[in-house]
């Protein structure tokens, strides 16, 4: 396990970064999804998978669990992915908004506000 | 030092927000729910302010769970003196926005001011939260508060800056995850003070080097710094001009704020390297965004880019590096939170009397209104810092500081950004109000901005912000003393730990 998922996690990265550069709305939107994955991953393996002291149990207790998974990151993932949840939806309705008024799904049409006005 | 008061600033933008949902379309209900909200927010913070002031830091631990692994919120002088900042914008945006033709009833209908409320909620909890994880989700809040305010109304330049700044903000928040996740993993810990303790002990994991990146990286899109500002210019000038100057005036000083925190307390990194490489940030950052608004035709436009010079500023206390350099960009920073803002106010007044943003259209404002030039000449010109406006102070004191730290070149580009900030504000003032209005047969589109434009509340909004630039212009002794007090306290951290592990440090170092 050890092995395979920082691999995974960086394959994840790349995809969703890939995705992400295209030109097409809804590869934007795979793109953000599978980013989003890809650092809760990372999130996991960097603070390590088991190793840290589970932070609530009383030091006087015989503690006989054996090696056991530090809880906090995951509940750290399970704030971000949450979060990232609702993000992704607020994502998806505004695309959804945007085809409807630029009546295009191509990023590259949107570049009118970056240009200089000169009228 | 725990103190009640320190969650006023949470409880009331979280309750005035969450309470004005239930009066879901009545727009009459929610503004009122709004001022009451937002005045009692700015008491509760000046009281913060004091009381942190007088009794130095403030702390409380949510739930009573025993530090480190309670939730902490903390406030030292520079989270206060931010909070205060953050609640008299909110407190004025209130009348702006009623005057604010661009702001109509629809707006106000499909929760303008719960949006708002949210937002400013996600600022202050960044400001007081001393886990770096729960930085995270206020940032979050944040985000989505500015989210909704960018995209309401669904004008079709909206719609595509907001997709620019929705995606940005996702990669940046996604990166600072990674970054928490690194610190983590090395530390065991979230909690800054805690972290603060265990990199001051322990500082050779090169795995530290790369969380600094992460946070360097994420917060520097958040704050527009260089080569991460894209988005802003694209972004900033398309919602309603009320939405424009709020989120100016705070949303990238609130990234400022984490880089400050972060890297003077939790992780002070004191190789030349970084050094440089903040310096060059800053240096760069100041030139490009300064350039970027000479070269604009766009009211709002050009006052988006200096926001990025701005940061350059900022930036460049922070990459200094000695406790006169960050009290500078403290001190920078609150003067550049009214005075931005301001300068985006009269935008909108100036938009709401002719309906354009276009320099080339508009003309002969010094003639017509005299009061409103007297208005955007006192901020152009602090923004450029002329003495003895309040930008000037700020300016002084970081160019001290880089000459005592003898970080000639730095100094000398924020000398010549200086110079090209007073152009390019000379620039709209010999557009917009010097010269002649040129002629043109062009009737405008939309009838509801017209001369006769009432624009009481956005003037009370103005003039309010300029006469605390003027305070701040003549009087800027006591505030020049609380930031230099505020980065001692970032920079001997001792009180910051002992505050929020509530523990006294002498012991623990025995």
């Amino acid at each position: 396990m050890e092995i395979i998922l920082p691999v995974i996690t960086g394959f994840l990265y790349a995809v969703g970064l890939f995705f992400m550069m295209h030109r097409s709305f809804i590869k934007l939107i795979i793109g953000i999804i599978i980013f989003a994955h890809a650092s809760n991953l990372f999130l996991f393996v960097a603070s390590d998978i088991a190793r840290n002291a589970v932070p609530f149990i009383d030091p006087q207790v015989e503690a006989s669990f054996g090696e056991m998974a530090d809880p906090l990151p995951q509940a750290m993932i399970l704030t971000a992915i949450v979060i990232g949840l609702g993000i992704q939806a607020f994502a998806i309705v505004l695309l959804k908004r945007v085809y409807y008024v630029v009546e295009t799904s191509d990023l590259d049409a949107l570049n009118k506000t970056d240009q200089l006005t000169h009228d | 030092m725990t103190n009640v008061l320190i969650t006023i600033p949470l409880l009331i933008p979280l309750i005035t927000a969450l309470g004005s949902l239930f009066f879901w379309k009545r727009d009459y209900a929610q503004k009122i729910l709004y001022l009451l909200g937002s005045s009692l927010t700015l008491a509760g913070s000046v009281c913060l302010l004091w009381i942190t002031h007088q009794e130095g830091i403030v702390s409380m631990h949510i739930g009573n769970f025993q530090p480190p692994f309670a939730i902490t919120l903390v406030s030292d002088l520079f989270s206060a003196l931010m909070i205060v900042a953050t609640a008299i914008l909110g407190f004025l945006i209130f009348f702006y926005a009623e005057a604010d033709r661009s702001i109509t009833n629809n707006h106000v209908r499909y929760a303008f001011y719960p949006a708002l409320m949210f937002m400013l909620l996600g600022i202050m909890g960044s400001f007081l939260t001393a886990d770096i994880f729960n930085l995270y989700v206020w940032f979050e809040v944040m985000l989505v508060g500015s989210f909704a305010l960018l995209t309401l109304g669904g004008e079709r330049e909206q719609l595509e800056g907001s997709i620019k700044y929705v995606t940005i903000n996702f990669i940046a928040s996604a990166i600072l995850l990674a970054g928490i996740g690194v610190l983590y993993g090395i530390s065991g810990s979230t909690n800054m003070a805690d972290l603060s303790i265990f990199f001051r002990e322990e500082n050779e994991s090169p795995l530290v080097y790369i969380a600094a990146i992460f946070f360097l990286l994420s917060f520097g899109i958040k704050s527009a710094i260089f080569p991460l500002f894209f988005w802003l210019p694209a972004t900033y000038h398309t919602p309603p001009v009320a939405v424009s100057a709020i989120i100016a005036g705070l949303l990238t000083k609130v990234g400022v704020y984490a880089l400050i925190r972060t890297f003077t307390i939790i992780i002070p990194i004191e190789t030349a390297f970084f050094q440089n490489l903040m310096l060059t940030i800053a240096a760069l950052t100041m030139l490009v965004g300064v350039l970027g608004a000479v070269a604009q035709f766009d009211f709002r436009k050009l006052l988006a880019f200096h926001i990025i010079s701005q940061i350059g500023y900022m930036v460049m206390g922070l990459a200094i590096y000695t406790p006169l350099a960050v009290a500078g960009a403290i001190f920078f920073i609150l003067h550049n939170i009214l005075v931005k803002t301001n300068l985006f106010f009269i935008s909108g007044i100036v938009y709401n009397k002719e309906g354009t943003f276009s320099l080339k259209k508009l003309g002969g404002y010094y003639k017509k209104h005299p009061f409103i030039s007297l208005l955007f000449f006192i901020s152009a010109f602090s923004l450029a810092g002329i003495p003895p406006l309040s930008g000037f102070w700020g300016k002084y004191y970081l160019a001290r500081a880089g000459l005592d730290a003898e970080q000639y070149i730095v100094v000398a580009v924020s000398l010549v950004t200086g110079l090209l900030t007073l152009f390019s504000m000379a620039k709209i003032w010999r557009y917009v109000f010097w010269r002649q209005k040129p002629q043109t047969d062009e009737i405008l589109a939309d009838a509801k901005y017209n001369e006769k434009q009432s624009i009481t509340g956005m003037l009370f909004s103005s003039v309010a912000l300029s006469f605390l630039v003027i305070c701040l212009s003549l009087f800027p002794e006591p505030l020049v003393q609380l930031t230099q007090r505020a980065a001692d306290q970032l920079f001997q951290r001792d009180a910051y730990i002992e505050a929020v592990l509530n523990i006294n440090t002498e012991h623990e170092m025995d």
